[in-house]
């Protein structure tokens, strides 16, 4: 399991005041750096702001942007969307799975790189059908051009 | 670091400065740097312009705060003009030219021929039908538009409380501040009729006065930025591109309604708008604007964000509330509602991003000017996401009543590829199909519910012929199906039966009692959820049943999907045009196809796993579907 650097933490908790109410800004904190909420972390976390393990992690598991599971170092979020979802991006997701060695049951690829995730909606409809990966926005997916990023990103890592 | 100011003299010496340095710059570029424009790489065109202008010794600023002094070319990052589809967009000023898919390389030419030369460069310009439009305003997307909330988002330096405050921001705030007592300002707001744009549609006036009646020393007001509806992105452009403006309307909803302390709760997918909303606030904090005693009135305001973490559900009040406070984000039994009590227990004003948007120029611009459009029910504009099958998918605002046929076909340019209309779904997930029938309804808040759709937030996807109605259908329901929170039966149950029994429809394996089956499950669901989600929830597939019975009715009993989008229910057939190129039999990963050369080719149905690939290959569009 990674080492989690506990002085980070503690730097994340002193910058929200240790305050119980900021527990999703916090657990944002910790997921950005680590790409994921390590265990570890949390169980610390919820011994510094006072609060149960279980209601932290009850938390931690209700909203979607959490993941206790490691995730790769390219995040990519499909746009499932209406306007990306008429405009068919169930072919570019499908396109992903393949390229990436990922699938509907398997976020992750085997070599760490790629994580598929399926979003609602990323509020770019207009672009559609759209994936981010990471924070960048790559517009009017086609299956194809989905192929090509990931065999481009795959050659910068 | 800026100045603080102390009183209402310092804000009038510092917002004259501001118009004197606006009015300086005798021309503006405003590059586009909403989401889309910046996802086809405006950023980089952005700096490549000021490098232009640097190389030929030209004055330029990027901001009044460090202004040139004199006359010089303001060279801007502003919020979404709203016509993604021809993105990346730039705007020169005074002229209003407006630049469509430029490009980096385009930096040079833009220099020295439109800045410096006072040339058009027709290339870049809109064309449609064979004819130029080279102003901004003339272009048919934009001339049918009424453009209030969205009036800046384009316009102007989207990080920058100088530019705000030069065509007239926070002088409503001050008026508020200064000359008006609480109760006129909730008199101005009731009077104009504005209804809340999140939704539902209850009078902002009545909710404020409520939290204001309340005695208690603290209050809040909260902004409702988790614009979750598929398909929807008013309140993120707004956010991006005019953040004061929301800001300014949160703070006088605090003078008000003497509340102190407000939150906007912003998507986590909307990065950006949480990053130009926080430099408006610091900007505010910095002017004084936001903190203790605001300029000397006596009058404080503060201002938190928080980033939401991927919940449709924390949208509905409650539950929001709930999410801010740190908890899972579930809706809670009402009453006691959120005017009384609301986040922290405490009498709260929660209202939405466009909502608060339009509040100051309503108190600068008076309740009769606001009524001045849209209808006596629903006065005011209505700012929608216009995606789907559409020409000109973007972001547009028109007065409340304004016909889906002068939305679809007058601003959005018709449908795409020529294909025919099917529906529009209005109002996401909670929201129902408009078919041709309702083309020439005028859309407001009543007339829409009583078709059996709501106006919603403002999402509005156009749907043509090859778009199958179960399938959408099932989307809809499927989304609800994981964002549901579980916490009351009716939803979490009765969506998960009704997805089933839509999946077994597409799948082929439908019966004939499945239908009355989803209409009563539906009507069961509206009327027992706990939040108004769960009530809505069911509207999508109610409204397709209603609309396009004949479609369930086809794939129940013919086992066909017209549109051939339920994959179980197609099969894929090479029709006469097909010249025996043997492109499709070489692509097809299951070896379905056989022929010979020059001869038409067959599809074995037993072995076609129906992936497509042929008919996306078929030079000649000879495969055919359904």
């Amino acid at each position: 399991m990674e080492k989690i650097d506990m002085k980070f933490i503690d730097s994340v908790l002193e910058h929200h005041d240790f305050d119980r109410t900021n527990i999703i800004a916090i657990m944002q904190d910790v997921q950005e750096k680590y790409r994921y909420l390590p265990q570890d972390a949390l169980t610390y976390i919820a011994k510094k702001v006072g609060m149960s393990e279980s209601k932290l992690y009850g938390v931690a598991t209700f909203y979607g942007n959490f993941s206790l599971d490691t995730k790769g170092k390219y995040v990519m979020k499909v746009c499932r969307g209406t306007a990306c979802h008429v405009r068919k991006s169930s072919n570019v997701l499908q396109a992903l799975y393949e390229a990436t060695g990922t699938s509907e049951k398997k976020a992750t690829s085997d070599d760490g790189l790629f994580s598929i995730e399926i979003v609602s909606c990323l509020g770019a409809c207009g672009l559609s059908p759209v994936v981010m990966v990471n924070d960048t926005v790559h517009a009017a997916m086609t299956p194809d051009k989905a192929r090509e990023l990931v065999a481009q990103l795959r050659e910068g890592a | 670091m800026r100045r603080k100011l102390n009183n209402l003299e310092e804000f009038r010496a510092l917002k004259a400065k501001c118009i004197q340095a606006h009015e300086a710059e005798k021309h503006k570029v405003l590059v586009c740097c909403g989401t889309g424009c910046m996802a086809g790489g405006n950023l980089a065109l952005y700096q490549e312009l000021q490098k232009e202008m640097a190389a030929h010794g030209a004055a330029y600023e990027v901001s009044l705060t460090d202004s040139c002094g004199g006359e010089c070319v303001g060279i801007k990052r502003s919020g979404c003009h709203g016509f993604c589809e021809m993105g990346p967009l730039v705007r020169i000023e005074p002229e209003g030219w407006l630049y469509t898919k430029c490009k980096v390389e385009d930096a040079k030419e833009i220099v020295e021929k439109s800045i410096l030369g006072g040339e058009f460069i027709e290339r870049l310009g809109y064309h449609l039908n064979g004819e130029l439009y080279k102003r901004q305003e003339d272009i048919p997307f934009y001339k049918k538009q009424t453009r209030r909330v969205l009036e800046h988002c384009g316009h102007i330096d989207a990080e920058s409380i100088e530019e705000y405050l030069a065509i007239g921001g926070y002088e409503a705030l001050m008026k508020c501040l200064f000359e008006l007592t609480g109760e006129q300002i909730i008199k101005e707001v009731s009077d104009s009729g504005l209804r809340g744009r999140g939704g539902a549609g209850f009078p902002a006036g009545r909710k404020w006065e409520q939290v204001a009646a309340h005695k208690e020393p603290v209050k809040y007001i909260v902004c409702n930025g988790d614009e979750g509806d598929p398909g929807a992105f008013m309140d993120r452009s707004c956010m991006e591109g005019d953040p004061h403006k929301v800001l300014e309307g949160m703070i006088i909803a605090g003078v008000a309604t003497g509340s102190t302390e407000g939150y906007i709760y912003v998507r986590a997918e909307y990065p950006l708008a949480v990053s130009r909303l926080k430099i408006a606030i610091q900007q505010c904090e910095e002017l004084g604007i936001l903190g203790d005693n605001i300029l000397g009135s006596g009058k404080s305001f503060h201002m938190h964000i928080n980033k939401g973490a991927g919940a449709f559900v924390c949208g509905e009040g409650s539950a929001m509330t709930a999410s801010i406070q740190g908890n899972r984000g579930m809706p809670r039994t009402k009453p006691p509602r959120t005017v009384d009590q609301g986040l922290f227990e405490k009498p709260t004003c929660l209202n939405n991003v466009e909502t608060f948007a339009n509040v100051p120029d309503i108190i600068k611009k008076g309740a009769a000017w606001f009524r001045s459009v849209g209808t006596e029910g629903s006065p005011g504009t209505k700012a929608f996401a216009l995606t789907g099958n559409v020409v000109n998918t973007g972001l547009i605002e028109v007065p409340m009543g304004t016909t889906l046929r002068e939305v679809v076909y007058g601003i959005g340019g018709g449908i795409k590829n020529g294909k025919k209309f099917k529906a529009v779904q209005i109002g996401g997930p909670s929201g129902g199909c408009l078919t041709e029938e309702h083309l020439d309804l005028p859309m407001d808040f009543d007339s829409l519910k009583e078709v059996g759709a709501i106006i919603g937030s403002g999402g509005l996807v156009v749907i043509d012929e090859d778009s199958c109605m179960v399938n959408m259908a099932q989307f809809f329901m499927n989304f609800i199906c994981e964002e549901s929170c579980g916490k009351c039966t009716p939803c979490r149950e009765g969506t998960t039966r009704m997805n089933e029994i839509l999946s077994r429809i597409t799948q082929g394996d439908g019966r004939m009692s499945d239908l009355d089956e989803l209409r009563s499950l539906g009507k069961m669901i509206q009327v027992s959820s706990l939040c108004g989600l769960g009530k809505t929830a069911p509207n999508p597939v109610l409204s397709t049943l209603d609309n396009f019975e004949e479609e369930y009715i086809e794939h129940i009993r013919d086992k066909r999907c017209r549109c051939g989008v339920c994959k179980a229910l197609s099969s894929y057939v090479i029709t006469d045009k097909c010249i025996g190129c043997t492109k499709c039999a070489r692509n097809c990963p299951v070896n379905a196809i056989t022929g010979t050369v020059r001869h038409k080719h067959v599809i074995d149905t037993n072995v076609c796993i129906k992936c497509g690939t042929c008919k996306a290959n078929c030079p000649v569009n000879a495969i055919k579907e359904g």
